[in-house]
């Protein structure tokens, strides 16, 4: 028996459940009343979505970056502690994602509610929300690299004469580079493509999100021809930006440690 | 390379992690442009050593001397030592140039002048114009010189190399030894090279130090190494070797398997117990007619140059390297001349003493007591012989209850115990005692008879 037998079921899962609907969306966004029509990607691609999708792509670099800054040290740490206590210490990052993101969402709702009403509904309560949602997809891969990395590295690196803080700039650092594209691509998607938390902590203060455009769209206007086109549009933002992700680890993709 | 300056000197260097042992009072100096070699099975300690010299860990106690001034506190990258990694770690983000230029750079010299070093050392490496390439796009022997123009580049006042050619196939290794050797005496950079691998040290070597369970065996040149090995594990780790308990007798007499030998050897006493080595390529096979030993060939294996040949004589199996072959089940004679038996002192005690013996009385007398005596069949009456008894089973008495009576001349501690040499009329007891004993002291000594056991002194 041939062994690609096995991964039939999964050929019709994708077939079902990704497939199917591209082509939905797809068909939808070049159409109009069944008709082909350009009208759909036209609209989405006019001025006014253009900025959503600029303020939304910037919305999720600052929660990249955010991410990158808090989570880079915490998988450093991790990655410096014996393996027992670092697995003991990563359940408190890993178990909150076991709890629906919305109901972690609704919860800053009412701590900043209760705590800080001023930042409640503003991009700054968004962001909160977007971090504290994505952190653990930073500090995980980074934490994967960086405890796979051989020590010998590091020990080469401090026998030619180097300091701690040039090991980790010039050796540390570069080699983890693989950890933090995965990172990065894994905050940056669902950052850009989010849409409950900035509905739920930035209400309606704040400039629209593209993932709420969308949602108004299919689910408010019933606008599905545009809707799809839109989320064409996003589509290829993301390949285009992951793309560019690729080439920044290109020199590295021997070095393992992705998550994908 | 005769120069007489001590380079680096371990004093008293002890190692262990959280209670396991690594290296254990380690005195050891190393001379300005020597070629040293690290040699032991794995978990001897060699690593270890290599690893505190580098600075990579810190010893327990000891220091380790170099210039004057104790750098065993002193972080790697303020030491005038690089390492030669195992498996090289060569930095796979950065190109061979790079790699090279790493501790250059660190020390900000000036762009010219690091890629005139670069290029030198490249030169030196036989790996002009693989600068721009990627490590990982280098064969294995390419990446070993890599890592060693990454170390000699900034001219350190030791090298360390940890396994360096362990990664490598027979030929490229022999090549890279004889490419290592020649590096090391154009430069005159001292080497501490670490190794399991016997046949390199040899080669390469100006002095080899034998480790084993974190305790220096024997240091010397390669040539004593080989010819005078001072234990039973020196000569079995250097070199094939027959390896046999022997009795020495008196000075230049040795007996073992049941044969009295002539040797070289002298000053190890009257019948003490030794290691005795002989190296298979000293052993001639002769013609049984008229041999002193004769056994039956037992296999011959051709090895290239020569066959090895085991012949079984009298219940051990000799190992013997010859170009005369034999075939098997073939009775030969085996000739050991005295300057290829090599007598090592055995770390562990046992009384080997002088005795009488009375068959018929089931009786041996030592030291002109009777003491009972089991398996005392084959001896004639009256018969001069050794009897063999360990410290351990040496019932010691107060002086009244016993028939043999003995002063205390020795007491040594050893950790748990204390091992006491008590003299008698002929002979020095070893006794094994819980407590201290003074110098004088007078003791009784017994022994149960299943516990005695009795050697021929002479050849039958």
């Amino acid at each position: 028996m041939k062994r690609t037998v096995f991964s039939y079921p999964y050929i019709v899962w994708m077939l079902l459940f990704i497939v199917a609907p591209m082509l939905f969306i797809v068909f939808y966004a070049f159409t109009d009343g069944g008709a082909f029509s350009l009208e759909p990607i036209k609209a989405a691609l006019s001025a006014g979505y253009l900025k959503v999708l600029g303020h939304s792509a910037l919305i999720a670099l600052y929660t990249t970056y955010i991410c990158l800054l808090l989570g880079y040290p915490v998988a450093y740490i991790l990655s410096k502690m014996k393996k027992a206590v670092a697995a003991l210490v990563s359940v408190f990052f890993i178990v909150p994602m076991w709890m629906n993101f919305l109901l972690r969402t609704y919860a800053w709702k009412v701590l900043l509610g209760a705590f800080a009403p001023d930042l409640l509904y503003t991009e700054a309560a968004v962001l909160i929300g977007m971090v504290y949602n994505f952190l653990p997809f930073m500090i995980l891969p980074i934490y994967t690299v960086l405890q796979k990395l051989d020590k010998s590295y590091i020990e080469a690196a401090r026998d030619l004469g180097a300091d701690g803080v040039v090991t980790f700039m010039r050796v540390v650092l570069p080699l983890s580079v693989p950890g933090i594209v995965s990172g990065v691509t894994m905050v940056f998607v669902p950052s850009i493509t989010a849409f409950a938390i900035s509905q739920l902590l930035g209400g309606k203060m704040t400039g629209m999100l593209y993932g709420d455009l969308i949602y108004n769209k299919f689910v408010i206007e019933g606008s599905q021809n545009v809707g799809s086109a839109l989320s064409i549009v996003l589509l290829i933002s993301v390949l285009v930006s992951m793309g560019v992700m690729k080439l920044v680890d290109k020199s590295h993709e021997e070095e393992g440690g992705k998550l994908w | 390379m005769e120069k007489s300056k001590h380079l680096i000197e371990l004093i008293d260097v002890s190692k262990d992690y959280g209670g396991d042992v690594a290296l254990e009072h380690i005195n050891l100096y190393i001379n300005d442009g020597e070629f040293l070699t690290l040699l032991g099975p794995s978990g001897c300690g060699k690593t270890t050593m290599l690893r505190l010299i580098a600075g990579f860990i810190l010893p327990s106690s000891g220091m380790i001397m170099m210039e004057g001034k104790d750098i065993a506190r002193i972080p790697p990258h303020k030491r005038a030592v690089n390492t030669v990694f195992q498996k090289y770690a060569l930095f796979p983000h950065l190109n061979v140039f790079d790699n090279i230029a790493f501790g250059l750079k660190i020390k900000k010299l000036s762009k010219d002048e690091i890629e005139r070093k670069v290029n030198s050392m490249l030169k030196l490496v036989n790996l002009e114009g693989y600068g721009k390439r990627w490590v990982d796009q280098l064969s294995g022997g390419q990446q070993q010189r890599v890592a060693i123009a990454r170390a000699l580049v900034n001219e350190p006042k030791i090298l360390l190399l940890d396994e360096p050619l362990g990664a490598l196939d027979l030929k490229l290794r022999q090549e890279m030894q004889v490419e290592l050797k020649r590096m090391q005496q154009h430069l005159g950079i001292t080497f501490i090279y670490v190794t399991h691998d016997q046949e390199e040290a040899l080669t390469m070597s100006d002095t080899i130090v034998v480790m084993r369970d974190g305790v220096i065996q024997q240091i010397g040149h390669p040539i004593d190494i080989y010819n005078e090995p001072k234990n039973s594990f020196v000569a079995d780790f250097i070199g094939e070797s027959n390896i046999l308990e022997g009795i020495m007798l008196e000075d230049y007499r040795v007996r073992m398997n049941g044969v009295n030998y002539r040797c070289v050897d002298a000053g190890f006493g009257k019948n003490t117990e030794v290691d005795v080595v002989v190296r298979p390529e000293d052993i001639d096979m002769t013609p049984p007619e008229g041999a002193k030993v004769s056994g039956r060939v037992a296999s011959v294996v051709f090895m290239g140059v020569h066959y090895e040949i085991c012949v079984d004589a009298g219940g051990y199996e000799w190992v013997v390297h010859t170009t005369d072959s034999a075939a098997v089940g073939d009775v030969v004679g085996i000739s050991i001349p005295p300057d290829a038996i090599h007598i090592m002192k055995k770390t562990r005690s046992m009384n080997i003493l002088d005795c009488e013996v009375y068959p018929e009385d089931g009786e041996i007398y030592i030291d002109e007591v009777a003491f009972p005596c089991d398996n005392i069949e084959g001896f004639e009456n009256k018969e001069e012989a050794l009897v063999q008894v360990t410290p351990a089973d040496v019932i010691v008495t107060a002086p009244q209850d016993a028939k043999l009576t003995g002063f205390v001349k020795a007491c040594m501690f050893l950790g748990t115990h204390y091992e006491i040499t008590v003299s008698c009329t002929d002979n020095d007891w070893i006794i094994l005692s819980p407590d201290f004993m003074e110098d004088g002291e007078e003791v009784g000594l017994a022994a149960d008879p299943s516990k005695l056991v009795l050697i021929h002194k002479n050849d039958a």
